[in-house]
């Protein structure tokens, strides 16, 4: 079973949601953590990182010994990434998205695929957590490759959660693709409540049930449990707004593991989405 | 005319709220929601949308079944994924590269271009706002915040405008990099919790990497003094100045569950605050 963690809003607590659920469930657990511009989730975790992999992307190489400057591959190229001048073709690594249409349709054979680093993915473990992360390269600007090459650990033996980025297009996407299930994490503010709409929008297209997880949830006004009482949306959990919870959460300490008396809520929402699935 | 944008690495740090206090404070701006993927300016400033116009954006492949032999050389040559086993489109997956159409030998493949979203030219009680919706489960974003920016860049240049003040997006991708383009000054709200601390380095570094002005805002910093501390000490050593250390307030919420800038719900200490840093930017 796969589980996804997103929100719309940032800052809502997904990764607090996210560790706190890994750390209730007692065997057979991962979690990917699939922000991989800020990744927090290891900050919670203090995982023990066993492997380290760099991720590159294609990207164009020209030959330019075979080149004859026809301008095809730059007239395939949806993204720009290439422009033929007299005696020179540039290339524009950030604006390619690894098609391979270039090198396919040059008929020199003249382009090959180059590797440009884009991340890293860490791999290890954190006490009965299996745990997998991604960091994003500073100055990088596309995430997805890099999500995509988070996801493809998933253990498909294990309950698999994934921490999503806060926002709801391509990175997010990439995220919750393909899980059972998505939790969504909200607070009860009208920016809460404007987010979490664009979020469910999101969900329903990709066709992924989904609940909600109100954090914070005694501040703000009733918009929230209104709108979903009325779009018949399960409300799954409430975590309290509390100034110690914020502060365990300031040093780094996962909700559970300071304040042990919320396991059994997890463990509660856990088995409700298992019976949600089925 | 100086443009500002408002940035954080981590989310729910406070921009928005931010922004939405400039822009009250400021005499003579405009202003620019690049929060692309979840806007939330709009709820503050309540903009009157002027003009609508349609953000088109990428296309996406449409197989015409009539013609296709199924001989799957479009499924070998794709990289994203996106065709399915039964000869559609996965039009979420689908980057648009129209490998596939190139290769089908039947010419089955078309590329349609997408309605990838909207942007608007707005006006609101505090001067013109320029902000946009990318469509559900829609790509290049990044495009679409440089979009906004360009407009609200033209606009304030045309009603000559001071500044040029920008609500940005979290995270350090794409929709981040096109929000901190060619402005005067980045600022950096941050928090005092190991993950605000975490993600405010890592955008500080993007700021760097672009040789971008930056300054950093703590705030809600009396969650965790020590962390505050920490966060004065990291900014010390990277030369970047902290302009203001804002404290917790619930009067936050109250001013955005009323739907207006915290400056004018209230005369609290963060109001005063606020009503400090902008006039030290």
């Amino acid at each position: 079973m796969i589980i996804s963690i997103a929100s719309g809003k940032g800052g809502t607590g997904k990764t607090t949601v996210a560790t706190s659920l890994a750390l209730s469930i007692n065997s057979g657990i991962q979690l990917l953590d699939c922000d991989v511009e800020e990744p927090n989730a290891h900050i919670f975790l203090k995982p023990k990182i066993q492997q380290s992999k760099t991720v590159y992307i294609p990207v164009p190489k020209i030959d330019e010994s075979k080149c004859t400057f026809c301008g095809r591959c730059a007239e395939v190229c949806t993204y720009n990434a290439l422009a033929v001048l007299k005696e020179k073709v540039l290339t524009f690594p950030h604006l390619c998205h690894g098609c391979g249409g270039c090198n396919l349709f040059c008929p020199q054979k003249a382009i090959t695929e180059g590797d440009k680093k884009i991340g890293v993915v860490e791999i290890g473990n954190s006490s009965h957590v299996q745990f997998v992360h991604g960091r994003l390269n500073i100055g990088e600007v596309m995430s997805p490759p890099l999500i995509r090459a988070v996801k493809e650990y998933i253990n498909p033996t294990r309950s698999v959660i994934v921490d999503a980025p806060p926002g709801t297009s391509c990175p997010v996407i990439e995220s919750v693709k393909g899980s059972d299930f998505c939790i969504l994490v909200t607070e009860p503010t009208p920016f809460g409540l404007n987010d979490l709409i664009l979020a469910v929008e999101v969900l329903k297209k990709l066709t992924i049930p989904f609940g909600i997880a109100v954090n914070r949830a005694d501040i703000g006004d009733s918009s929230l449990d209104d709108y979903c009482e009325k779009e018949n949306i399960p409300i799954l959990m409430r975590i309290p707004f509390k100034k110690k919870i914020a502060f365990a959460y300031s040093k780094g300490l996962a909700l559970v593991s300071e304040f042990p008396e919320y396991k059994k809520e997890f463990i509660r929402v856990y088995k409700e989405i298992s019976e949600r699935i089925r | 005319m100086k443009q500002i944008v408002v940035i954080s690495g981590k989310g729910g740090t406070g921009k928005t709220v931010l922004t939405a206090s400039f822009a009250a404070l400021a005499k003579n701006a405009s202003f620019a929601d690049c929060d692309v993927d979840a806007p939330d300016l709009h709820l503050l400033l309540k903009p009157e949308i002027k003009e609508k116009h349609e953000f088109r954006s990428g296309k996406t492949a449409k197989i015409d079944k009539r013609l296709c032999q199924e001989c799957g050389k479009c499924i070998d040559i794709c990289r994203f994924d996106a065709l399915r086993k039964d000869f559609t489109i996965d039009s979420i997956s689908c980057e648009g590269c129209a490998v596939c159409s190139r290769v089908c030998p039947t010419n089955a493949i078309t590329m349609e271009e997408n309605l990838s979203g909207e942007w608007f030219i707005s006006e609101t009680k505090y001067g013109p706002m320029v902000h946009a919706r990318l469509g559900i489960a829609e790509e290049n974003s990044g495009k679409l915040v440089t979009l906004v920016r360009q407009n609200a860049k033209k606009i304030a240049e045309e009603r000559n405008k001071d500044y040029c003040i920008i609500d940005g997006p979290p995270g350090i991708g794409c929709p981040v990099i096109a929000s901190l383009a060619n402005v005067d000054l980045a600022l950096i709200v941050t928090e005092p919790t190991l993950s605000g601390i975490h993600d405010m380095e890592r955008v500080a570094d993007v700021t760097k990497h672009f040789s971008i002005n930056t300054k950093v805002v703590i705030n809600k910093y009396d969650i965790n003094f020590k962390n505050a501390q920490d966060i004065r000490k990291i900014c010390q050593v990277r030369k970047v100045e902290v302009v203001a250390e804002l404290p917790f307030s619930e009067n936050v919420t109250r001013s955005v569950v009323r739907g207006m800038p915290i400056v004018e719900f209230c005369n609290d200490q963060i109001a005063k605050d606020i009503v400090a840093l902008w006039k030290k930017i």
